[in-house]
Formats: C-alpha cells, sequence, structure tokens
C-alpha cells in the first residue's frame, strides 16, 4: 500500500511541477516519468501539477541527475485523503512525537546555513536539517490524519505545551562541538528507533522509518567522524567537545523513557527502554575511540513528551511559526 | 567549489600545492570558526571524481575542501550527489594531479592538426582485403 520500492505514485502524478534548480538533466532522467515533489514542494497535492512539460531539461551534465523514487510525504497525505491510511490517536500520538523531534531539530540545524566553520560543512549540516524535515513531514501528515490536520496546522499553529518532543531536539546550537554532539546522541539514538520500526506493524510508520533508517544511518557516520576529528585534533577542540558531552548527556535518558503510551501500542511502536543497550554499546565504541570517557552526569528531568519543555523551545517555536501565523495560508 | 563544472580538464594548474600541504588536523579546531579568513583556513583541496551509474568511469565534478581523505568524500557525498548522481566517488588531493600548463596549447596539442594519417580514415581500403 506504501509505495515503499516501485514508483506508482510518481508515475501518476505524471509531471515535472516543483522541478527545482536541478537541471542539467539527460534525456534519460524523462523515463523517470515525474519529478513531482523535487525542490521546495509545500505538502501540496497533485492537484498543483501543472502541464507535464519537460521544463529544466538542459544541456548534458558531468553526472546524471534523477530523482530517484521513495516514499514523499506527499505520497502520505495522498493515502490519508483517500481513506487508505487512518492511524489511531495512539499511533498518531506516537508519530507526533518522532515528527517533533525531527521537526525541532531541522529547525535549530538550518540556524548552521552560512555560519558553518566550512562551505562543505554548511552544507553538511544543511543536508542532515532537510532530512529530519523529510521525516517531520511525513511523520507529522501521518499524525495528523488521527485528528483531521494537515502537517502545516501541526508544525505552525499549535502552541508549546501541545509539543511533543524531548527536550535534547531543543537544545541551543552552541559551538560546532556542542552541535554535533547532539548530533552524535540523536543519530545514534533515531537509528535504532528507525531500525526498530521497519518492523512496526503499523504499515506506514514502518514505510516512514524504512526510508529514514538509510539517512539517519548517514547522520551517525557525520557526526562520529567529528567527534573522533575534535576529540583527537587540537587542545580547544578537545576540551570543547567535552564540554559539549557533559552539558548534552543529562538529557540522553529522556529518549529511553518507556510510558504509558508506548505500552498500549506494543509492536506498532517501539519500547524506549529496549534501545538502550545498542544506544549506549555503539555510542561507546566511538567514544573508546576518541579517547573518551561516557560522561557521568545527572540525568535532567525531562517531560517533552508530555508537552513540558524548556525555555528554549518557545523562542525556536516564535522563529518558525511567525510567518504562518503572521500570513495564515501565505505561499510562495 | 563548482557543482556544475563542465570540463574535466579543469583541474587545479599546480597553483596551489601550498594548500595540501596543511594536511593533518590543524584548522579544524576552534580557529576554523573565525571569520576573518573566508576559505583559506588549510583545510587542503580535494577534486571529486563521480561515477554516474555502472559501467561508466568517473568523471571530473568539481573540488572541494576537507581535512583529510575521509572527511572529503562524505562532503563529496553531500556537495555533488544530492540528486542521486553518483553510485561511486573518487577523491583526489588537488595537488596530487600534474596538469598542461594552458600556455603551451600549441606546442601540446596542435601538432596534430593536419596529420590525417593518424587516422584510419586517412586510408583507402586495399583491394581484396576481406573483413573489413
Amino acid at each position: 500500500m506504501i509505495p515503499t520500492g516501485s514508483q506508482p505514485s510518481q508515475a501518476q502524478a505524471g509531471s515535472l511541477a516543483g522541478v527545482g534548480p536541478s537541471t542539467g538533466s539527460q534525456p534519460s532522467q524523462a523515463q523517470a516519468g515525474s519529478l513531482a515533489g523535487v525542490g521546495p514542494s509545500t505538502g501540496s497535492q497533485p492537484s498543483q501539477a501543472q502541464a507535464g512539460s519537460l521544463a529544466g531539461v538542459g544541456p548534458a551534465s558531468a553526472t546524471r541527475i534523477t530523482p530517484g523514487n521513495a516514499l514523499r510525504p506527499e505520497d502520505i497525505a495522498l493515502e490519508v485523503q483517500r481513506g487508505e491510511a487512518k492511524p489511531s490517536e495512539d499511533v498518531g500520538e506516537y508519530a507526533l512525537r518522532l515528527g517533533d523531534d525531527a521537526l525541532i531539530l531541522a529547525q535549530r540545524l538550518g540556524h548552521w546555513i552560512s555560519r558553518a566553520p566550512e562551505l562543505e560543512e554548511d552544507v553538511a549540516l544543511g543536508n542532515i536539517a532537510l532530512d529530519q524535515l523529510g521525516h517531520a513531514r511525513s511523520l507529522l501528515t501521518y499524525a495528523g490524519a488521527a485528528w483531521g490536520k494537515t502537517e502545516d496546522e501541526l508544525a505552525y499553529f499549535r502552541r508549546e505545551p501541545e509539543f511533543r518532543s524531548a527536550h535534547l531536539f531543543e537544545q541551543p546550537n552552541g559551538d560546532f562541538a556542542v552541535t554535533i554532539v547532539r548530533q552524535f546522541i540523536v543519530s545514534y539514538y533515531q537509528y535504532e528507533l528507525y531500525r526498530r520500526l521497519t518492523a512496526s506493524t503499523d504499515a506506514t510508520v514502518a514505510a516512514i522509518a524504512a526510508k529514514a533508517v538509510k539517512e539517519v544511518d548517514y547522520h551517525r557516520d557525520h557526526s562520529a567522524q567529528w567527534v573522533l576529528r575534535l576529540a583527537l585534533g587540537t587542545d580547544e577542540s578537545r576540551s570543547r567537545l567535552l564540554a559539549g558531552l557533559r552539558l548534552l548527556w543529562p538529557y540522553v535518558g529522556e529518549l529511553f523513557e518507556d510510558d504509558a503510551l508506548t505500552a498500549r501500542l506494543g509492536d506498532a511502536a517501539v519500547a524506549p527502554s529496549s534501545m538502550r543497550a545498542d544506544f549506549d554499546r555503539l555510542t561507546n565504541e566511538v567514544l573508546t575511540e576518541a579517547e573518551i570517557d561516557v560522561p557521568d552526569v545527572p540525568s535532567a528531568l525531562g517531560g517533552g513528551r508530555r508537552g513540558q519543555h524548556s525555555e528554549h523551545l518557545g523562542y525556536i517555536l516564535a522563529e518558525m511559526q511567525v510567518l504562518a501565523r503572521e500570513y495564515p495560508g501565505a505561499s510562495w | 567549489m563548482s557543482p556544475s563544472n563542465p570540463q574535466p580538464s579543469q583541474v587545479p594548474t599546480g597553483s596551489q600545492p601550498s594548500q595540501a600541504q596543511a594536511g593533518s588536523l590543524a584548522g579544524v579546531g576552534p580557529q576554523t570558526g573565525s571569520t576573518t579568513s573566508g576559505t583559506a583556513t588549510g583545510w587542503p583541496l580535494w577534486e571529486v571524481f563521480v561515477r554516474s551509474s555502472r559501467g561508466l568511469s568517473h568523471v571530473h565534478a568539481g573540488s572541494l575542501h576537507a581535512p583529510d581523505a575521509a572527511m572529503a568524500l562524505r562532503n563529496a557525498r553531500d556537495l555533488y550527489t544530492r540528486r542521486n548522481e553518483g553510485v561511486s566517488i573518487w577523491v583526489v588531493p588537488a595537488d596530487a594531479i600534474a596538469a598542461s600548463d594552458p600556455d603551451s596549447k600549441g606546442s601540446f596539442f596542435e601538432s596534430p592538426q593536419g596529420k590525417d594519417y593518424r587516422h584510419a580514415t586517412y586510408y583507402v581500403k586495399s583491394e581484396g582485403v576481406k573483413h573489413l
């Protein structure tokens, strides 16, 4: 039911609407059928499909550019619209948690654009932010189906206590080392989570996880590479990394707390506590190679899953939501 | 970094050996965070070659800065394969490439002109030769 492998939904869209700046394509990409959704697509439906012209086919480039095919938020929105995907309120609440984690982190990481130490790292963090935003869009689209809300309504028109993200995700970027430590913890957590969720009894959750796990695997690699380099680089880089670890490790505990919801969901979800051993083992492998001991720090209070947040989230939401609230329905 | 550089031959012409010498992890630390030096943070330059699909050869896609080969591969993945362009990446230190001198184009590349006999089409088929 979810188009994970083949591209039926892409073919039916039959348009190139939304082709971004990625031109320079070769004739061979035309066979992919559609490029709908490439570029700044805005959660809109195939109704936006303009005439199926091959806009953007330019001169041949050194490398072939294809959109590939994978599960997109638009596909989930379509299924929701047709009534083919309808989560229970519990599954909706669970998807909301994961979606909010990804959304808040994407917003945080987006702040690095134009501010990273190097242009290359700027793009790397931007890529990770966009991956997270993609996961957030899929998860919030699906979550919204439980209450008849769209992804945009959930992202832009909820108040702070209605957000379900864990505290780690809203922690400030700090310096580059702090951002890397946050990404290191998040990526190793999300990898264990999505890896297990590919076996979820909820088909849509499983499909979203199957797409996400490959991307998160790369986030793991990226952050681990930087943990090693910062730890074994200069005295300054090492001390900053250690400070980042001490600062953020208290927020690890909240990620692995079970509660009534995860217990009720059973095999549709993953019991957070069941992932802790693998998380500890794999992060410890990297930290050992970096000649670092796991920080011995007390756990922070948590409460994000119940809508109790630190002072940071309000500022993130103010910035993220201001345009949508000031000009409801705005598009460009 | 020029993602759409169409000319594989535009490899640095040996003018930036000093960049690659920095080599080590120097510059990874917070000193790279300073915005005073722009791009001149000491990270060496790497040339990126991308294979777009099995059976084709790697093609020069552009260049980038990275502290070492492992990070250069990852940066190349982020910069040059964002739109499904590749199945394999090579990175090469820019200073490991010896390039021909653009100023000696005449002596290097114009000599074959007019030497038609170096092309198979110059020759006429001899009588009685089969299977040609």
